[in-house]
């Protein structure tokens, strides 16, 4: 049997997933400012003093980055209203990206803090500089940079992870393909845009972020 | 307390270990108001330890310091000394200030704002006090082109001296200078030794150097201290240890480093 592609309904179902990939967007983006932000608080509470928290942290990082995003997914939506937090799909959605997420940047931030010199702690000290101020002025502004591209890396990553939220409905791309092919019962043509429309950005997310690697790699080149 | 009847410096029994390995030995040892005292030995003699413990780089194991009769990492608590808070250290600490071997300028910050950093954030100055300040500074070390410049765009020299004006933008009144020419091009070293020299002229510091530099340091020092294996082995005025060290080993290492001039 041949395949064949309807060029008719192509056209047709284009801006309706056209709209569904804004919300793909926004979860992405959502879902990365969430990972970036709480993977650096993790990153530092890994190096606190307290060797509690310590543990701690390294045990909740472990847990989350072995058990199933899928699973994660679920578990926030369909489970914690029994504990009494009831969640919209879409919040669900962007906090369990976002967590498991974060655990991956959290090791990126770690690699970045660990590469900054003892010698630039040293002289934070010698300048009686408090310890927020040394990570704040000193040591975030080092580390961050040269791992910009590797955090670059997990947000396509997570970009790609979203359809994951079509198992709780969220009107994404994927659920938004999966409607419109069981109204049409075709799925050719909804599912192939789907996969083009990740392929497209993810190859200019990969090009972007080549940029960025070069601009920054000139940029922060310099000696201490 | 009257701090001005006490030494500046006062170490009591301080010694300092890694694992088995004992690099400083119940060390005794005064530094006076405003002297400028040398260091010298062989490497591990236990030098640059005594600098980064008195900066609270390192922990000591034994013994206390005292910063103008004030005890550096402990405080009184009735009768005994405990480890002291980081209140304490702070304070205390800010009485001196360090240059490094390697700079440890910070590298995302002009020479200007390196400068800047700490008395805004540490003294809580304006931004505009801090800046001048700053300037002045940067300009006493003969950087007053440069106050835009990155590290990166500067050599070695130009680091050291941004480094010296950046300790001395939070007014210490301890320098600590730990091998602070030995990172340097040989024609690079001068202009750095130059401005430490005129410091030592124009401002009233207590200046602490572990130095290779015995030429700077015969001139410059009121007193040198030669360290060997964790101790204090002899100590005098220049002319004493560089014109007649009385110590078997002071008198090898002096021949040994003289020799290669």
């Amino acid at each position: 049997m041949m395949l064949e592609w309807d060029w008719n309904y192509t056209w047709e179902i284009l801006p309706i997933l056209g709209e569904a990939s804004l919300v793909t967007i926004k979860a992405t983006l959502l879902g990365f400012l969430l990972a970036a932000a709480l993977g650096l608080v993790f990153a530092l509470l890994r190096m606190s003093r307290v060797r509690y928290v310590r543990w701690i942290a390294t045990a909740v990082i472990e847990f989350i980055r072995s058990t199933p995003l899928l699973i994660q997914i679920f578990f926030l939506y369909y489970v914690m209203p029994e504990f009494g937090l009831s969640l919209d799909a879409m919040t669900a959605g962007v906090i369990a990206l976002g967590v498991h997420y974060a655990c991956y940047c959290s090791e990126v931030y770690r690699a970045g803090l660990d590469n900054v010199p003892k010698g630039q702690w040293e002289a934070a000290i010698a300048l009686n500089l408090s310890p927020f101020v040394t990570l704040r002025d000193i040591i975030i502004p080092q580390a961050i940079p040269p791992v910009v591209p590797a955090l670059a890396n997990y947000l396509v990553a997570l970009f790609k992870e979203t359809p994951l939220l079509s198992a709780i409905a969220v009107l994404e791309l994927m659920q938004t393909a999966k409607i419109l092919a069981s109204e049409s019962f075709q799925y050719t043509e909804p599912i192939t845009l789907v996969g083009l429309y990740f392929l497209f950005f993810s190859l200019i997310s990969a090009a972007l972020s080549r940029q960025l690697e070069a601009w920054l790699s000139r940029r922060h080149g310099g000696t201490r | 307390m009257k701090p001005s009847n006490s030494p500046m410096l006062r170490f009591e029994k301080v010694s300092k270990r890694y694992g088995s390995l004992t690099v400083l030995d119940s060390l005794d040892f005064e530094v006076a108001r405003n002297e400028k005292v040398a260091i010298i030995g062989p490497s591990g003699s236990g030098k640059t330890t005594l600098l980064r413990m008195l900066m609270t780089l390192e922990e000591i194991d034994d013994g206390v310091i005292y910063v103008e009769g004030e005890p550096l990492t402990h405080m009184s608590q009735g009768e005994r000394l405990v480890r002291a808070n980081r209140q304490h250290v702070s304070r205390v600490r800010a009485k001196i200030g360090m240059v490094f071997q390697h700079f440890n300028l910070f590298p995302h910050m002009s020479a200007v704002q390196n400068c800047i950093e700490a008395p805004v954030t540490v003294l809580g100055l304006s931004k505009d006090e801090a800046y001048a300040r700053a300037a002045d500074l940067l300009q006493m070390v003969g950087l007053g082109d440069k106050l835009d410049h990155y590290p990166s765009q500067l050599s070695g020299g130009q680091k050291q001296r941004v480094a010296i004006a950046r300790a001395l933008a939070m007014r210490p009144k301890i320098m600590l200078f730990d091998e602070v020419t030995s990172a340097l091009d040989p024609e690079l070293v001068g202009e750095v030794l130059k401005v430490i020299r005129q410091l030592g002229e124009d401002h009233d510091l207590t200046m602490l150097m572990v130095t290779h530099e015995m030429g700077f340091a015969k001139e410059f020092a009121d007193r040198v201290c030669f360290f060997d294996a964790g101790k204090m082995v002899e100590q005098g005025t220049p002319q004493q240890i560089f014109g007649d060290p009385q110590h078997e080993r002071s008198k090898q290492f002096l021949s040994a480093v003289l020799e290669t001039r």
